[in-house]
């Protein structure tokens, strides 16, 4: 132990929400200097203890001193003047502003009345230089990658003075060389003095940076350990609660016959620039194809492709042999498909539309669920309840809205509705973003099931331990190509890493 | 009459019949800038209009003369402004509906404006007839012909109009105020942590849309009308918010959005001085302006530059 | 019966009450301020409504437009869309009743009216369909379409009645002799013009309900209302049910303007200002909480207070235009709940504290 009294030290914290206790008396102490890991699965309560912190947040309880002083952090901006700074794991960046407006904003260098754009221009430069933090100022942030949009997300903390850095997340989006990157800033940071607060649910990462680690599960600190004192397994039992076992249960694949055939598809984007680039995949029945990439590569244009969501410009599509491309949604989905969308509030539920009727939104028009243009709500509560109970969704009834569902068993509801269809293909994407762990178990066990039972499944995921873990097949998507088709149990993160990044190109029977 | 004077006639009438449209138009890219719908803008131009109309008679009464337009325009905005603070209790305090709120402003203003009037006036549905502002001529410039005449031989309120557009412009694009106005609008909570009070910028940016549409309703009393009725304004708010998406949000684009409008209701009055346009329909040529704004937008592309967080309260709890 | 008891709830009961009273107080402090006896304006106004059959049934007459317009904003408004523009729907509605009665004026009454009322339907929601396809196939803002729109349908009907059915000399059309006026309630309500209309609007609600909550074209357009993006991801086709939503707002606009001339005025007017039919069905459909029947309790409402205006200005003296202020308030109430809560909280907030989460 130091001498030296903690740089923040957060005392017996406790918040209440209503119905819940988001943290319960929980202390931490963040020494100058050293990275500092906050591990615990979603809903723990992490971001309740940060957002405290940050001085978003009032806590019911408890006590927060800096360097031995105790400290009343009432709204960021206190914050701000105390030389704490927050990475969000979603970006809080002005799309149509530039790399320096981001930046300034709040504390703009001025000349007269206006703003002093040249001043403001110099001061960004030095940072970047300083830190080792490339970006281009002028450049907006629509136009730029999501790893700079994370460096402009750094500098906006670091022009503002801050000392103490927390980042929520911060590798949810980044490819595992951008997170190589993010791992160099980070140690560049404490040598210059900062001391670094690391929120994460990736024990690898912990291991590879942290100096200490304090586990919270269910609004409590369970432990706070040195990381060099500890392993990836004691920390994972710590942060669950239980025995976890991070290889998914799977049986080999009985690989048939091809379901989803895609041949040189192109689709342009807004600018007339392809999105898809003469992309080419198989998925066959009984397996499970994982599409590993960084966000942004042509992931989401490939599925609503598939889906019938958008247009291709050239290329074949094909569903059980049959040319789907460019078909309306509907005809597609008839024709075997299902998909679990990456955003489930935005494409996968109708918030404000009940249990019930969200378990019909792609058959409410068919038999049994209408009959002669008007729906059978009897029929449909009855179907609802039943897959409530077959895919255990916690809801209080299925007359509730799906918006007071919590995120789990939202994404339940939607597993349910796309599984119950029976499909010859199953599309997940993202599918466990922001779930807890037995969440996350209870989808991979879904999908893994849909595989055994002969369908084909289409995982697209950021997540590369997702891939490795649940995939049969990684296809790798860059720039709107698959450029490289390799098996789970033949490669490694830093192969797939520098695929994804278009430095290296491998294998697989479609490419090219 | 020679092409030449009317050109210059056409010009000036379009300048009289913009300035409300341009005051007004502006105040609703403070509003919007901000990430607050205000379709409450007709109402304000409304409580402009009537304390312009109040405002000046009172002026005039306690001997102010030439000076009581002025004082008209100055409980415009206080007018503009109090009605406005409605808008902003309901929509950034108590998170109402921003539409709803807005068409409530209209509500509002439509009845208690002539219910006051009635009060102060006898039960008379209008204000007293008052003096109203006279075109003030620039020295030489005015003498340059056509442009002359009709440029730079305008209402005071006019000058000022055309001056807010360029302060306007500069206050939102080069200052750090505007800088903030507008990331209110685009992402509250990315300005929030950065400690821009998303509250305040949003209660000023709906306030200031209520001070500029008091003025731009009270040129329409003090210019044109001398007096302030039911009918005073009727639908020149809604075309300023037209004006305000048509010019994209943008200061400059408002102004010539609102010169468009300004001009087409300007030229219907000449379009009878000629033989070949009496021939049609005058319904038709009334019509233009609307069916040229839906052509415009079917050309262009339709919302994609309103600020993204436009309609939406602010709730921190959900950063 | 589920479904009536969610639509009864306390909040969509309560709160509107409380709004209502609120208005009324908001009315009766600006009635104070201004030295009137509140007390008395409004039971003048009662009286105006109720006080003999005439006014009664004229009552009954200026609620059914309220009826329509209401529908129509409401409509729109749960397939996602705000339709500024009854209004002109209005008004091409009911240019085309006008159109239809005065080019089959030879036939008798019985064919020409129903002619005449699909005739003004269609009108209206053809025009409405502009701004709804416009915002398909462009991605056109509805506001600012429909708002150009209204203009554009002011001057349109002018010029079909000046330059095709013009009486001379007057600024009106010819008479239209077809007529849906329920002749055979003049006894019973003094004369009073009573129309078919009111009937059909009754009609047109029920329809509103059942479409919309009962077939699968309804639940279809509510979740391209409440989600586009989830709707469009169940293979939906948005922008067809968009069309058709502003398709049949429009057809309820349009029968509004049907029936004013078919059942009440008989004739057109040149007009020189829009007449506002359709920002009134905008406060109605808010009033109504965008609920069919809550639409016609707020037609209701909006229509006895704005007859009733009449006689408080006749009984008490009071200018009538503190009814705009009355209803003004009444909706700023609705919408901003958080408002009323803050009142009602002392009351009857205290059970309900557990349902936040």
């Amino acid at each position: 132990m130091s001498a030296e009294a903690p740089v923040v030290e957060l005392k017996q914290i406790t918040k209440r929400f209503p119905g819940v206790i988001a943290n319960d008396s929980i202390s931490l102490a963040l020494r100058k200097g050293e990275i500092h890991a906050l591990l615990g699965e979603n809903g723990a309560g992490k971001s309740t203890l940060m957002n405290i912190l940050f001085g978003l947040y009032q806590p019911d309880e408890g006590l927060i001193e800096m360097n031995g002083k105790p400290v009343t952090i009432d709204n960021p901006n206190k914050a701000i003047k105390l030389g704490i700074g927050m990475v969000h794991q979603h970006f809080k960046l002005v799309q149509p502003f530039t790399v320096t407006e981001n930046i300034i904003l709040g504390m703009e260098p001025k000349k007269g009345l206006n703003i002093d754009y040249k001043s403001a221009s110099a001061q960004v430069a030095k940072l970047s230089e300083q830190y080792g933090l490339q970006v281009n100022a002028n450049a907006k942030i629509q136009d730029i990658s999501v790893g700079m949009q994370q460096r402009v997300e750094i500098m906006k903390i670091l022009f503002r003075g801050a000392d103490v850095l927390i980042f929520d997340e911060p590798t949810a989006v980044l490819t595992p060389q951008e997170i190589q990157e993010l791992m160099e800033i980070m140690k560049r940071l404490v040598a210059e003095g900062k001391s670094i607060i690391l929120i994460t649910h990736k024990l690898k990462e912990i291991m590879d940076i942290s100096d200490r680690v304090t586990i919270i599960r269910r609004g409590k600190v369970i432990d706070t350990v040195d990381t060099d004192k500890t392993n990836p397994q004691e920390l994972a039992e710590k942060m669950v609660g239980r025995d976890v076992s991070f290889k998914v249960d799977k049986q080999e694949p009985q690989i048939g016959q091809p379901v989803l055939q895609l041949s040189q598809v192109t689709l342009k984007g807004k600018h007339g620039i392809s999105v898809l680039n003469g992309l080419n995949l198989d998925v066959k029945a009984g397996e499970i194809v994982g599409i590993a990439g960084v966000d942004g590569n042509g992931q989401s244009e490939l599925i609503e492709a598939i889906t019938g969501l958008r247009k291709i410009d050239s290329g074949s599509i094909q569903l059980g042999g049959k040319e789907i491309a460019n078909l309306p949604a509907r005809k597609i989905i008839e024709n075997g498909l299902s998909h679990i969308p990456e955003d489930r509030h935005k494409h996968g539920l109708v918030l404000d539309f009940s249990v019930s009727e969200n378990m019909v939104l792609e058959t409410y028009y068919k038999e049994p669920y209408s009959k002669r243009g008007f729906l059978d709500h009897k029929t449909i509560d009855e179907h609802a309840k039943a897959l409530v109970e077959a895919f255990d969704v916690r809801t209080p009834s299925v007359e509730t809205k799906a918006r007071s569902l919590s995120g789990g068993n939202q994404q339940k509801a939607i597993i349910a509705r796309e599984i119950d269809k029976n499909p010859d293909l199953l599309i997940a994407a993202q599918p466990t973003r922001g779930l807890d762990v037995g969440a996350i178990e209870f989808v991979h066990k879904q999908l893994i099931e849909q595989r055994d039972q002969g369908k084909a499944v289409l995982l697209v995921s950021f997540e590369l331990d997702e891939i490795m873990n649940v995939s049969d097949r990684i296809a790798v998507i860059y720039e709107g190509r698959i450029v490289g088709e390799v098996l789970p149990q033949e490669t490694n993160d830093q192969e797939l890493g520098l695929m994804m990044s278009g430095s290296l190109e491998r294998g697989g029977h479609s490419v090219g | 009459m020679d092409v030449l004077t009317l050109l210059g006639q056409l010009l000036n009438s379009t300048l009289v019949f913009s300035t409300a449209l341009i005051f007004t138009a502006l105040g609703g890219i403070f509003s919007e800038r901000s990430g607050v719908v205000n379709i409450g803008l007709e109402g304000l131009m409304i409580f402009g209009a009537f304390a312009a109309g109040v405002g000046t008679y009172y002026a005039q009464e306690a001997g102010m003369g030439a000076f009581a337009p002025w004082i008209g325009v100055l409980a415009a905005v206080i007018m503009g402004g109090l009605g406005a603070l409605i808008h902003a209790v309901a929509t950034i305090t108590f998170k109402a509906d921003q539409t709803i709120s807005g068409i409530v402003i209209n509500f509002l203003a439509a009845g208690l404006t002539v219910y006051i009037v009635k009060l102060l006036f006898d039960g008379s549905a209008e204000t007293p007839l008052i003096n109203v502002f006279h075109k003030v001529p620039i020295p030489f410039l005015r003498d340059i012909p056509i442009i002359g005449e009709g440029l730079f031989n305008a209402y005071p309120t006019t000058y000022l109009a055309l001056i807010l557009v360029v302060v306007i412009y500069f206050v939102l694009f080069k200052t750090p105020f505007g800088l903030r106005l507008r990331s209110v609008g685009e992402h509250p909570s990315a300005a929030d942590t950065l400690g821009v009070n998303v509250t305040k910028m949003r209660y000023i940016g709906v306030l200031l849309s209520g001070m500029l549409g008091g003025i731009g309703g009270a040129t329409i009393t003090l210019t044109t009308t001398s007096t302030f009725a039911h009918n005073t304004i009727s639908g020149q708010g809604f075309i300023a918010i037209a004006a305000m998406i048509f010019g994209k949000w943008n200061p400059l684009g408002a102004f010539g959005a609102a010169v468009f409008f300004g001009f087409s209701q300007a030229i219907r009055n000449y379009v009878q001085l000629f033989e070949w346009s009496r021939s049609i329909p005058q319904e038709f040529i009334f019509m233009i302006p609307y069916v040229l704004t839906i052509i415009v937008l079917v050309g262009a592309v339709g919302r994609s530059s309103a600020p993204s967080a436009l309609g939406t309260p602010y709730d921190p709890s959900k950063r | 019966m589920d479904r009536l008891r969610k639509i009864f709830t306390m909040d969509s009961l309560v709160l509107p009450l409380v709004a209502i009273i609120l208005g009324l107080l908001v009315g009766a402090v600006v009635m104070l301020v201004g030295g009137y006896n509140p007390l008395t304006a409004y039971g003048a106004l009662i009286q105006r409504v109720i006080g003999n059959p005439y006014d009664f049934g004229e009552t009954i007459r200026q609620i059914t437009p309220l009826i329509f317009t209401g529908l129509a904003v409401a409509f729109a408004f749960r397939s996602g869309m705000f339709n500024i523009g009854a209004d002109g729907q209005v008004l091409i509605g009911m240019t085309s009743a006008t159109a239809v009665s005065l080019s089959l004026s030879s036939l008798p009454s019985a064919v020409v009216v129903p002619l005449a009322v699909i005739a003004g339907g269609l009108g209206g929601g053809l025009w409405a369909a502009i701004a709804g396809y416009l915002k398909a196939k462009r991605g056109i803002n509805e506001v600012i379409t429909t708002i150009m729109l209204n203009w554009t349908a002011l001057y349109l009907s002018n010029y079909v009645i000046r330059h095709f059915f013009l009486l001379k000399g007057q600024n009106r059309s010819e008479n239209i002799e077809a007529s849906a006026a329920m002749t055979f309630l003049n006894d019973i309500f003094n004369n009073a013009r009573i129309h078919w209309g009111t009937v059909v609007a009754l009609l047109a609600a029920a329809f509103f309900f059942i479409y919309l909550w009962k077939t699968k074209q309804g639940y279809e357009m509510r979740s391209v209302g409440l989600n586009p993006n989830a709707a469009e991801y169940a293979g939906m086709n948005v922008g067809r049910n968009v069309v058709k939503a502003m398709f049949i707002s429009g057809v309820f606009a349009g029968l509004a303007g049907t029936f004013e001339v078919l059942g009440v005025f008989h004739y057109q007017s040149v007009f020189a200002a829009s007449p506002g039919y359709g920002f009134d069905g905008i406060a109605v459909a808010l009033l109504g909480m965008n609920h069919p029947f809550g639409v016609v309790l707020g037609a209701i409402l909006y229509g006895v207070l704005t007859y009733g205006a009449a006689g408080m200005s006749f009984g008490a003296g009071v200018p009538p235009e503190i009814i705009k202020i009355v209803i003004g308030s009444i909706i700023f109430f609705i919408a901003a709940q958080g408002i009323v809560k803050l009142i009602v909280k002392p009351l009857v907030l205290k059970r309900k504290k557990e349902k936040v989460l």
